[in-house]
């Protein structure tokens, strides 16, 4: 093959960021190239004859025809090894605080920057022997790359064998040499780098049912539509509803062991919160900066299109090397269809024939690889590791019924529809709970009734609850609420408390921002006895401007952000309960009487 | 045909005639040693040379856009030179009190500028790990913003308009009275117009004149009767410029671009003539990112102390929000101000629309240590006010105002004191935070003290004021 690279390719014809090229027989499908003087990174992505057409992933202004290309034979490949963790890349691993003290503010052209740094020495611990079968993926040693994640230095997935030589417990670089295995086809060397083909999802060796949650603090997610490890969930909403909020704030509380958060043709400024806020914000469940279990790739809005197109393959390889060591990992995309815009402007490069409204045809072929590398897995090594994605979806003027988000919601199982309606009056997470759904409900049901064995009533209940009030909310709007009987001015009522008390959820509130599972279910039964006890309350006669007037019912509207604990969630449900009982005195007794 | 010269005293091959002219696309062949995005100059006739860029480049031909439009043009007798490099603008601090023609050359009959920095108009896309995250609260005297959707210093925060509506005053007034709390720095103002009148144009500068923020300004007009591919270029050039104030001289620069939708139209302009696939409504699939490559241009970073705020104007084609301008610039902005034609014809100035308009930004850029300690409390429990009056009037329309609940009653008392007192005020009132927050706080007081969810007991103690009943003021007016 080396000899056919003296035809010295060339490139032919400059069409933004698709270049066509000649003299290219040989060439291989999503080889990375370097074009023209800068040597701009490239990928092939169609090969006629000796000629290739080539995505570029940098700005081509001022590329001329006949500039050399430099074939590297490779497929696109993203390094893997400790220092993922808390840094932040560009679409195609560049390290951006690299590239800012190499060129200041601002990202020029051929800009090249390992992805690691190869001179920094961690400290290794060896976890096998000298002589020892050991199997791919299995881990040699491991390394504490934070103090959060301990990084398991793994055999690639095509090595295995007996265990030659292995170096003691010390301070190594990612290339010296760790251990010696032999294997049918030799001795390989085993260091700290890795490097996997982004476009290709890394090896398994069995997919596993999902039964556990993944918590995200958020309370409509978890109690009413949750999301289970290794799951996927789409978050489609217009413009101004919240996506990214909502992003950031799973990401911030899901209680998965690393997070990998791709900026996939959003904001800049957007990503820059991130970077300032996570190393300040605490895990709740072990009290370390955030940062210290996150990996953030950043292919803002502005920076070229075909990177941001692999961003999301390099952001998924990422997250399924950390599920290789038996983590749970979760996956936020945010947004996918910034990323199928990008597949619809180099398809249109191309000159491919456009399916629905000029989005290529693969579209849905696309989604669904993306999505099937999420899942819950038994690793080559034999540990159950997770990695769950989160999609947002920005269809254009919040219509559903675009072809991103019809085709996302036939490749996920868990839907969280945002609602302008609802952001307009400013209440956040905009999730509409009529519209959302999960399919991960059975499956976590199980997790959910080790915290409170009636989790599945109460949670069918209040949706009902909400479902009913809608129902109502149309009459309302023809009648007036004064018309409607107490009974139902009741369920309006609870509704109320339900969307103020315990849906809408301020992330900016210190004791709001994340609400652990117990503080979830104790403050949803105490507002289903509210209305269970109320509704006998009224069946007795009794009027529901006396339920409303109630000590504890604005207590309990602002329970979410003024009651930070289980016990204190505890002691205003006792309270509830006795006011009920004055109540109940007064008015049950009522009927019990004549009888 | 097409033989080509060479001349020695110009940069590049000149070339003459051309394959084919179609709308603003000129195809040249046999061309050598020609970049892709290069910026060419061409003869016709008249000898005026116009400006064009290459789109297309193969080894036999360059498709050339022309940005100063083909009229006149003829594909025998052109003359066309490439210039060796993408399109470039000089800058210079002393551009400001100038006005410029789309393309960045003088206008005011002044020499171009002068400075050996010359910079490609395209910009570099700003490293996310080097900007600055924009927290400095701007207050621009509007209640309806700095109540209500605070902007901040590096933001880009549009304004969705329609025809007729008074975008023009608002951004006029915006741009008069915007200042830090604490600084007297002056804002330096750029100023780019896309197909926009004579006389708004006219208006804008009279404004200028007046409020003397002529001196501080940079105007780049491509009015309507300019050739509309020249649009494409335009806010390049005004924002290129305005990266030089703020990043290289430090200065915090204020960017109005309107009218974006004009912009975007000759952007659909050009993909029809080059036979792209269109996306929505005729529209180039790659709208979005060629917005974004404008709008990300504003905001802060770390190594200069100067900002780009932005705020594009864009007129909704028939006041429609979901139409493809205004909904991809709201996936790209942080925020939007919306003006709504209901206000305006019942007499509010300036007509901003409560609930659809949003800031982003302003959780970060106001409350403790910013403004004062009740402003995001305030503000939430305004738009939660504002948004059951919405329901409670769609109510009222149905089964009447008299058949409506007292609660219900207040709450309509309510939505006229926020249209009519919060959201009116003249347009040369310069209403300072306080004053706009003490505002509101007044007009949330015509609700019952229980009704206020969303603002803690201690805010309740200091500001709500107690009283029983409140006549709305009548409307203001204009």
């Amino acid at each position: 093959m080396n000899s056919k690279k003296s035809f010295n390719p060339v490139v032919a014809r400059i069409n933004g960021p698709t270049v066509t090229s000649g003299g290219m027989a040989g060439a291989q499908m999503y080889e990375v190239v370097k074009v023209g003087e800068l040597g701009l990174i490239g990928e092939v992505v169609r090969l006629i004859g000796d000629r290739a057409t080539i995505q570029v992933y940098e700005d081509t202004t001022m590329l001329k025809p006949g500039a050399p290309i430099q074939r590297t034979g490779q497929p696109l490949s993203v390094w893997l090894g400790p220092g993922l963790v808390g840094n932040i890349y560009d679409g195609i691993q560049r390290p951006l605080p690299g590239i800012q003290a190499h060129s200041g503010a601002w990202i020029r052209r051929g800009e090249k920057m390992p992805a690691l740094d190869l001179e920094k020495r961690w400290t290794f611990e060896p976890c096998v022997q000298p002589g020892e079968t050991v199997v791919a993926g299995q881990a040699v040693g491991h390394v504490a790359e934070t103090p959060l994640v301990k990084h398991h230095v793994m055999l690639p997935p095509d090595v295995s064998g007996k265990v030659n030589s292995i170096v003691g417990k010390g301070e190594y670089n990612l290339r010296e040499t760790l251990a010696v295995i032999e294997t049918a086809a030799g001795p390989r060397e085993i260091t700290m780098l890795q490097k996997w083909p982004v476009r290709v999802p890394r090896p398994i060796r069995e997919r596993l049912r999902i039964v556990e949650p993944l918590i995200t603090g958020q309370r409509i997610i978890d109690t009413f539509f949750p999301i289970g490890k290794g799951g996927a969930a789409a978050i489609p909403g217009g413009f101004g509803t919240g996506k990214t909020i909502t992003q950031h704030q799973l990401a911030k509380w899901s209680d998965a062991e690393i997070i990998v958060f791709i900026g996939c043709g959003e904001r800049g400024n957007e990503m820059t919160e991130v970077l300032r806020e996570f190393p300040e914000l605490k895990d709740p469940r072990t009290g370390r900066p955030l940062m210290e279990r996150t990996i953030l790739i950043a292919n803002t809005s502005n920076m070229p299109v075909a990177a941001r197109e692999v961003s999301i393959y390099t952001g998924i390889t990422l997250a399924e090397y950390y599920r290789d060591m038996g983590k749970s990992v979760a996956v936020f995309a945010d947004s996918t269809s910034r990323w199928a815009e990008a597949l619809r402007e180099l398809a249109a490069r191309l000159e491919e024939m456009p399916a629905e409204e000029g989005f290529p045809a693969t579209l849905p072929t696309r989604l669904a690889q993306f999505y099937e590398r999420g899942g819950a897995v038994t690793t080559l090594a034999g540990e159950r590791g997770s990695v769950s994605i989160v999609g947002a979806v920005s269809p254009p003027g919040g219509d559903f019924s675009e072809p991103v988000t019809q085709h996302t919601r036939r490749f996920i199982r868990c839907f969280w529809a945002l609602d302008t309606t609802l952001a307009n009056a400013r209440h956040y997470p905009s999730i509409n709970w009529l519209q959302s759904y999960s399919e991960y409900v059975e499956d976590v049901g199980a997790w959910w009734e080790k915290q409170s064995p009636d989790w599945s009533e109460m949670r069918t209940e209040a949706l009902t609850l909400l479902q009913r009030e809608d129902r109502l909310q149309q009459i309302v709007k023809l009648v007036g609420p004064d018309a409607l009987p107490d009974s139902q001015r009741l369920i309006l009522f609870i509704a109320e408390i339900f969307k103020d008390g315990f849906l809408a959820q301020n992330a900016f509130d210190e004791t709001d921002m994340y609400c652990p599972p117990e503080r979830q279910v104790a403050l949803l039964r105490i507002i289903l006895t509210l209305y269970r006890r109320g509704r006998d309350l009224i069946q007795a006669g009794a009027p529901l401007a006396r339920l409303r007037g109630l000590v504890c019912v604005p207590l309990l509207m602002r329970a979410k952000s003024s009651i930070g604990t289980a016990e204190k969630l505890a002691e205003l449900e006792k309270r509830v309960g006795e006011e009920l009982d004055v109540l109940a005195k007064e008015f049950l007794k009522k009927i019990e009487q004549p009888a | 045909m097409n033989d080509f010269t060479f001349n020695i005293e110009d940069r590049g091959l000149q070339y003459l005639g051309a394959t084919r002219i179609e709308g603003p696309l000129v195809v040249v062949e046999r061309i050598r040693d020609v970049g892709y995005d290069e910026t060419v100059e061409i003869l016709g006739p008249d000898g005026r040379p116009r400006i064009g860029r290459v789109l297309d480049i193969s080894e036999t031909q360059a498709v050339v856009q022309v940005l100063e439009g083909t009229t006149g043009l003829s594909n025998q007798t052109l003359r066309i030179r490439f210039l060796g490099e993408s399109f470039r603008l000089p800058v210079s601090r002393q551009m400001r009190g100038r006005v410029f023609d789309g393309l960045g050359r003088p206008a005011d009959g002044g020499a171009p500028a002068l400075s050996a920095d010359r910079r490609d108009v395209n910009g570099l896309p700003i490293n996310p790990f080097a900007r600055r995250y924009p927290r400095e609260f701007i207050q621009t005297g509007l209640s309806a913003i700095d109540g209500m959707n605070a902007l901040v210093r590096g933001q880009k925060l549009p304004i969705f308009s329609g025809n007729g509506l008074p975008h023009d005053r608002v951004s006029a007034q915006i741009i008069r009275q915007a200042r830090l709390l604490e600084e007297k720095v002056e804002f330096s103002i750029v100023f780019a117009a896309m197909g926009i009148k004579h006389d708004v144009a006219e208006f804008f500068i009279r404004n200028f004149r007046e409020s003397g923020a002529l001196s501080r300004a940079v105007m780049f007009f491509s009015l309507a009767d300019a050739p509309s591919v020249e649009r494409l270029l335009t806010p390049r050039v005004a924002l290129t410029l305005a990266e030089h104030l703020a990043f290289d001289c430090g200065q915090h620069v204020l960017v109005l671009l309107t009218d974006m939708t004009n912009y975007c139209e000759s952007l659909r302009e050009v993909g029809t003539a080059r036979g792209e696939i269109p996306g929505r409504k005729g529209y180039p699939g790659y709208l979005y990112s060629d917005l974004a490559s404008l709008y990300e241009r504003a905001g802060r970073i770390e190594s200069s102390p100067g900002s780009i705020t932005q705020i594009p104007i864009l007129t909704m084609p028939a006041d429609d929000i979901s139409h493809p301008v205004p909904d991809l610039t709201g996936y790209i902005t942080e925020g939007q101000i919306v003006l709504d034609r209901d206000l305006f014809q019942r007499g509010v100035y300036p007509p901003i629309a409560g609930l659809p308009s949003l800031s982003r930004l302003m959780k970060d850029g106001v409350g403790k240590g910013f403004t004062r300690e009740d402003h995001p409390a305030l503000a939430s429990q305004l738009f939660a006010g504002y948004a059951y009056v919405k329901r409670v009037r769609a109510l009222a329309d149905v089964i009447g105002e008299e058949e409506l609940s007292t609660l219900d009653k207040l709450y309509l008392k309510f939505g006229e004191a926020l249209e009519h007192r919060f959201l009116s005020q003249g347009e040369f009132e310069n209403r300072s935070i306080a004053a706009t927050l003490d505002l509101g706080w007044d007009v949330l007081s015509l609700l019952p003290r229980d009704e206020l969810h969303r603002v803690s007991d201690e805010m309740l103690k200091q500001h709500y004021l107690e009283k029983t009943a409140a006549i709305p003021a009548p409307p203001t007016g204009i």
